[in-house]
């Protein structure tokens, strides 16, 4: 991410860019932050902490009576089991989509998302449309993903307004019996564990 | 005191359709990658908790207009003013002409991945029964808050039922203003959306959030 050539006079920065450099600078000059540490950090949730955490929750879920049990009992300690935990995942609960319940995660209020299995949101979570329409109107919402429910499944909104974190479970795509749990996690994708999409089917292009 | 907070948005009307990003990347500029790192960082310090954070950007007056990363840019140079960290001439020259200020901790680079992976957890020993239990209907309260509240605008004044019981958690209101944990039973309270919505509502949809104790009164 670093740029590849350094321009002295800055000039060419946009008026944040300036402001974060400003920023950082000055932080650093106080002496408040380490600037090794950003860099972890940036590097930690750019290549760490991703969605493909969560797969490997659902996918275990999918093949395994007893995880799956254990995840929806408790859902913190089953996560860390396979290793996920600490910040913004401190409380966890699985939501598992069924036949005719369909659940949806947001926060209307800022942008809360349980980032040890998914990472950082992307920008249409933390969007005004989003967070302002999907309590109101989830299945006009869900459309604009490409989901559609029938009109007795139960849609059920999750506000994750206080510090307990919400894990959709999507369910298991027909037809992946023979499958085994690898090749099933790259069937789960980001937004099958939002609620705004389901997992892929088998023959679907990634 | 008046307490504006324009980043409670759940209802409101006018927001166009949701706009998914082609490239869904997870930063689309560097600058935004160090914000996060800088507010992570100085969140470590001790020098504020995450309430007090999101009070100082829900109030930021033009929050609407900015982008996500300018929204937590704006809420941590606010707050490093506020707590008297660097002055906003400071800011303004990206140079520091004034010593630091005394603070707890900095996070150095070999600490990150433990304190990452350890979190906040915000669940406390209960030191009260709780008030109310599972498959009680309660209502939420009506009036708005003077200072940072998690009850959202459309949930206030309505009618629910206690789903689940997730133990006793530091009290967002409280934290926020600097009162400290002030812990308080948290349940998540579900709510029919003809409830929060009327008759124009499909059948079938329901909504819930976690509600603190305070929020609650019974039905």
């Amino acid at each position: 991410m670093a740029h590849d050539h350094d321009h002295p006079d800055h000039s060419e920065l946009s008026e944040v860019e300036r402001r974060v450099r400003a920023l950082e600078t000055l932080l650093t000059q106080k002496g408040y932050v380490d600037p090794a540490a950003l860099d972890v950090l940036i590097d930690t949730y750019q290549t760490k902490i991703g969605p493909r955490n969560g797969a490997r929750v659902v996918a275990r879920a999918w093949v395994d009576a007893a995880y799956r049990d254990r995840l929806l009992r408790d859902a913190t300690g089953a996560i860390a089991e396979l290793g996920y935990t600490g910040r913004q995942g401190e409380h966890m609960i699985a939501l598992e989509n069924k036949p005719r319940l369909h659940n949806v995660v947001v926060c209307t209020l800022c942008s809360c998302y349980p980032w040890p299995v998914l990472g950082l949101p992307p920008v249409w979570y933390k969007s005004a449309p989003y967070r302002s329409r999907v309590v109101r109107d989830p299945r006009g919402v869900l459309l604009e993903f490409g989901v559609t429910l029938p009109a007795d499944t139960e849609i059920r909104v999750w506000d994750s307004n206080a510090e307990v974190r919400y894990l959709v479970i999507p369910e298991r795509p027909a037809g992946t019996e023979a499958l085994g749990e690898e090749a099933l996690r790259a069937l789960v994708t980001r937004d099958s564990m939002i609620g705004t999409g389901f997992a892929r089917t088998p023959t679907e292009p990634t | 005191m008046i307490y504006t907070t324009h980043a409670d948005l759940g209802g409101r009307p006018g927001f166009g359709p949701v706009v998914q990003d082609a490239t869904d990347s997870v930063f689309h500029a560097d600058w935004e990658s160090r914000v996060l790192a800088l507010t992570l960082a100085m969140g470590a310090t001790g020098c504020w908790n995450i309430d007090m954070v999101r009070a100082a950007r829900e109030t930021l007056p033009d929050y609407l207009d900015l982008s996500y990363y300018e929204i937590w840019l704006g809420g941590l140079e606010r707050l490093l003013v506020a707590k008297g960290l660097v002055t906003a001439e400071e800011l303004a020259a990206g140079r520091a002409s004034h010593p630091p200020q005394p603070f707890d901790r900095i996070l150095m680079a070999d600490q990150v991945a433990a304190k990452l992976a350890k979190g906040l957890p915000t669940a406390r020993t209960p030191t009260a029964p709780a008030r109310y239990r599972i498959g009680q209907r309660v209502v939420t309260r009506g009036a708005p808050a003077d200072h940072h509240t998690r009850l959202p605008g459309y949930l206030r004044g309505r009618t629910g039922i206690i789903e689940r019981m997730l133990g006793c958690h530091v009290f967002a209101d409280s934290h926020a203003q600097g009162l400290g944990e002030d812990p308080q039973w948290l349940y998540t309270v579900v709510f029919d959306a003809d409830e929060l919505w009327g008759t124009e509502t499909a059948p079938g949809h329901r909504v819930s959030f976690d509600a603190w104790q305070p929020y609650l009164e019974p039905a």
